[in-house]
Order: C-alpha cells, then structure tokens, then sequence
C-alpha cells in the first residue's frame, strides 16, 4: 500500500491536467450536440459514434489534400450534418424508432468513414500542416494563445446556439421535443424539426470530430466509439453540479450550455484522476458506463424514494 | 354566406381487419354557418372525439370529405390545417410545452400557421400584448410570463391554451372534453372563459362534453352522437327549451337505455 502511494507523483497529475481541459473544452463540443438531442429533442441519438469518426475523417483527408484545416472543420460540419440527416429521414419519414434509426446510421457510418479513409485511420503530423489544435499546442510555448482559442471558439458556439434556440425555428424545435402534439396543434412541422435537430446535432460532433482528429494528429475509424456516452456524461455531470446554478437566472440557456463544456472538461480531470491511480486504462470504457449509469439512475431513485416517503 | 364547415359523410373504422376492428365514425354529415357554437354529447365510443380528431387531421379519414370555409382539408397533414384551427384537449398537459414559459408557448401560438424563420421568437411588442390578455383571465398569469407553464395548474394549464387558440384568429375552435379532467370550480371557470374568448372574437366553435347540462347551457347548437352518427341536432329556439331529461328521452328513444348507465352525468 506504501508502496502504492509513493509511487504516485503528484507532478505526473499536475502535468495531465492542461491536456485534460484541451479534451474537455473539444469534446464539449460534442456534448453539445448530444445536448441538443437528447435534452432538447428528447431523442436518444447513437448516430454520434459514426458521425464524430466522419467528421475527423473528412477534416484529415482534406488537410492531407492541401486543404487550409480551419476550413476543413466546416467540412466536417457538414458530414455530421449530412449523417444527422439520414437519421433523421429514417426516423420521421420511413418511421423507425429513433434509437434504432440512429443504430443504422452508425453501423453505416463505419463503412462510410473506412471509405473516406482508404484504411482504418489517417495521420496528419503538425510540423507539416498548420493545424488548428494539437496536443504539441498543449505543452508548447503558445499554449496560452491555443487555451484562449480554444475558449473563445466555444464561447462563440454557446452564443450562436443561445441564439438560435431563441428564434422561431429554435422555439418550433423546443416544442417539438417538448410536446409534438402540441407542436403539431400550432402549425409546427414536427419531422421536419426533428430532422433539421439532428442535423445541427450531428454537425457540431463532426465538427468535433475535426477538431479532435487534428488534436491528436489522426483520425481512426473506431474514434467515436463510446462517444454517445462522454457526451451524455457532459451533459449529466454539467447538470448534476450546475443545474440549479443555471435555473432561472437570465439567460439560463447559455449558462446551461457553459455547463456542459464544464461538465465535459471534469470528466477528462475525473479520467486523468483514475489513470494517474494507475487503474488500467483497458478498463476506461466500463468506468465511463458506470459513471453515465450512476449519474442517470441518481435523479429516478431519488424521485422513487422520496415518493415513498410521502405516501407513507 | 357559405357553411365554416362542411362535414361530408366521412367515415373511420380503426385496426381494420383485425379482431380490434372498431367503426369510429359511419357517415357523419354536419355543416356548421359561421359562429355557431355547437356542442356534442353522446356515450363512450360514440365518435364525439373522434370527430374532432377527423377534423384537426390526427390521421386521415377512410372516406368523405372535410371542408373548412371553402377550402377541402380532407388531405392536408395536421400541422398544414392548423392555420385554420383552434385546439383546446381533455389533458392540460397536452395543449401547451410544459418546459417552455407560457409567453414562449404564446409566442408559437401566435406565429400558428406562419412560416417560422430566423428572427427572434419573441419581441417586446408581443410580451405586452400576452400581458393584457393574461390579465383578462384574471388567474394572476399576468406577472408570471416567464414561468414555465409546467409550474401552472391544470385549470391555468387549460385557460392558457385557450388564450392561445384565439391569439391568431382560428375559422374553427375544437374544444374536446376540455373541462373533463378540471375539479367542478376550475371547470366551470374555465367554461366561463371559452364562453367569453367565443364571444369575444365571434368563434366557430365546437365542445365535446360528458356534461349534458354543459352541453343545453352553453353554444347556440347541439348534435347528439351514437355509434358514429349523429343521430340528433338541435338548435336555436328548440335549444334553448331543451331539459336533461329530454336529452335522456331522445337517447332511449334510439339506443334502448344504455344511456344512463354510461358515465354521462347527469347533474
């Protein structure tokens, strides 16, 4: 047990966590986009694992062809998009349930990205392309101006979502996620919501997807595995601490979206925690799983036990 | 003047062919002249609802046509006729986005039928207007504009979708059982404000209702259903004499008692 402590380096913990908030801030842009699905739309959204390799993929390829790689992540937007857009069209148009609409989309996703690739991943070094993130960036003498980057960019999709929510369309969105027959009631064409959803939804995990394929010099076609669940983690973590934080203050919205990039950038600190304890890193996706478990069954068993109590 | 509503011989079966095969509506003909109020009573499965839903597109119907002032509707998808309509349902929690405030759900009923774009879901402008309104119902609604509506009462829940069935003028105002769920006191008052927004904006209306006493007291008209028919259709002066017990009459009269047993109360 001594022995165990000693050989843990406080230094070590202190060295991962800059890299642990560069993935935070980058995956909560996927975190994000699973916001939108699954609190806004109220839809269980797996195409993300698939999307977020298509987005990666499309940015590397097109760096590798000349491309400028800021550019490219509006590729890779637009790949997420159009994946958003075949779940969507198989979900409101061809009527498969929305999980297992999304399940296809993946699924395919996978031979699509192997597609884009030519084989199972794709490198990109940072000394021959000027890219927009990289862990070198992270530790390199302008770390500070890639932080600040990295802030300001996600800063700037918090307000241009903020802003976009808040909108007519936006609000037909909230609505059709809300109460569809409601939204149906008023005029609102609720496949067509859900589909334009999915969509923005799916853009900004390509969107991340590019920017994480550049992070760490390769996108590979198993990138987005587990993906739905980091960024359902964000998503419950930023609402299990900051929920009442964010509640019913002025623009409650925006605060709720900060939240999530919070909430995405504790779990990479939580996840550097449990490796810097030397727990093996094969064993990361079952924490991830238990964790996302834990944090979801925390609201309904505290909603069952406390109506227990009442009625007694 | 031409008929708001033409109902043509439109019929429903539901799981046809199957063991569950049920006829909802078998031929129902109803034409309605512009600010008529009718309500419509009849048992369990009569088609009351059903005629509603009919009318607001839930699904489509298997025959006849549906006209609204004019235009045939009968193939339009629900959110394409809701420019036309008005609707208020039996769940309170159905009419409104409980995770929205009630000036955001306002604000989408007003916009009912428009093309929705890029501009600020809601401006200063409308926020006053909601205000005015709210007040009108006299619920205390007025000050609270950005609660969420799943904060709100049934009864509230009930008189703001109301409020925003009427916020864009609808050619037909669906009321189905919208009373029903609501205590006697909440019900009555909610009553009083589909009367009043009716009269207010000179509604074409139509009110399921179990109520029978509901049904004679409110609207210039009343149809009676029975196993997707209408099979009785008052109005004016003959309505306005028409007792419970006469209504009770009338049912025994084509359905051989069953009537009373049905959960249509009589008091």
């Amino acid at each position: 047990m001594a022995t165990y402590f000693a050989s843990l380096d406080p230094m070590s913990l202190a060295r991962a966590l800059p890299g642990s908030v560069a993935q935070g801030v980058i995956w909560g842009i996927m975190a994000l986009g699973v916001y939108i699905t699954f609190r806004i739309l109220d839809f269980a959204d797996l195409t993300v694992d698939g999307s977020l390799a298509t987005g990666g993929a499309v940015a590397v390829m097109l760096i590798r062809g000349g491309m400028n790689p800021a550019l490219a992540l509006i590729f890779a937007f637009l790949a997420g998009m159009a994946a958003g857009f075949v779940t969507g069209v198989l979900h409101t148009f061809f009527g498969i349930p929305g999980i297992l609409a999304s399940i296809l989309t993946q699924i395919g996703l996978y031979s699509v990205n192997l597609g884009i690739m030519g084989k199972s991943n794709q490198a990109i070094n940072v000394m021959q392309y000027d890219l927009v993130a990289s862990l070198r960036y992270v530790t390199g003498e302008n770390s500070t101006i890639f932080f600040f980057g990295l802030i300001a960019g996600a800063l700037v999709l918090i307000g241009i979502i903020y802003w976009f929510f808040g909108t007519e369309l936006g609000a037909a969105i909230r609505a059709t996620g809300c109460n569809p027959q409601m939204a149906r009631a008023q005029g609102i064409n609720t496949g067509f919501n859900k589909v334009l959803a999915l969509m923005i939804s799916n853009g900004l995990v390509g969107l991340c997807g590019g920017i994480y394929a550049q992070y760490q010099g390769a996108a590979d076609v198993n990138m987005g595995r587990g993906a739905i669940v980091i960024g359902l983690a964000a998503v419950i973590i930023s609402e299990v601490i900051f929920g009442k934080f964010c509640a019913g203050r002025k623009m409650a919205f925006a605060f709720t979206l900060g939240a999530v990039f919070i909430g995405a950038i504790i779990y990479y600190i939580v996840i550097a925690l449990v490796l810097w304890l030397k727990m093996p890193s094969d064993y990361m996706k079952l924490f991830s799983a238990v964790v996302v478990a834990c944090f979801l069954a925390v609201p309904y068993m505290k909603g069952k036990y406390s109506k227990k109590r009442r009625t007694a | 003047m031409g008929y708001m509503l033409e109902i043509q011989n439109i019929h429903k079966t539901f799981n046809p062919g199957t063991i569950n095969e049920k006829v909802a509506l078998n031929g129902v003909n109803l034409n309605l002249n512009p600010g008529d109020f009718v309500t419509i009573i009849g048992g369990n499965g009569a088609g009351k609802s059903t005629t509603l839903n009919a009318i607001a597109g839930v699904w489509s119907v298997d025959e006849g046509k549906i006209i609204i002032d004019g235009v045939d509707i009968t193939k339009l998808s629900e959110h394409k006729r809701a420019v036309h309509l008005g609707r208020v349902f039996q769940d309170p929690m159905t009419g409104t986005a409980a995770t929205m405030s009630i000036e955001e759900n306002m604000a989408i009923a007003a916009r009912r039928g428009e093309r929705r774009g890029l501009g600020w879901g809601i401006t200063k402008k409308e926020r006053e207007s909601y205000k005015e309104a709210l007040k009108e119902l006299d619920l205390g609604l007025e000050d609270r504009l950005s609660s969420k509506v799943g904060l709100l009462s049934g009864g509230q829940r009930q008189a703001i979708t109301l409020l925003m069935a009427s916020l864009k003028k609808p050619k037909l105002l669906l009321l189905d059982e919208h009373t029903a769920a609501l205590d006697p006191k909440t019900a009555a008052k909610v009553l009083a404000i589909s009367d009043k927004i009716i009269k207010e904006h000179q509604l074409t209306a139509m009110m399921v209702t179990h109520n029978m006493k509901d049904a004679i007291m409110h609207g210039n008209r009343l149809v009676m259903m029975h196993e997707g028919r209408i099979i009785y259709d008052v109005s004016g002066e003959e309505k306005r004499k028409l007792q419970v017990s006469d209504l009770l009459a009338k049912f025994e009269e084509v359905s051989g008692g069953e009537f009373a047993n049905d959960r249509m109360m009589l008091a």
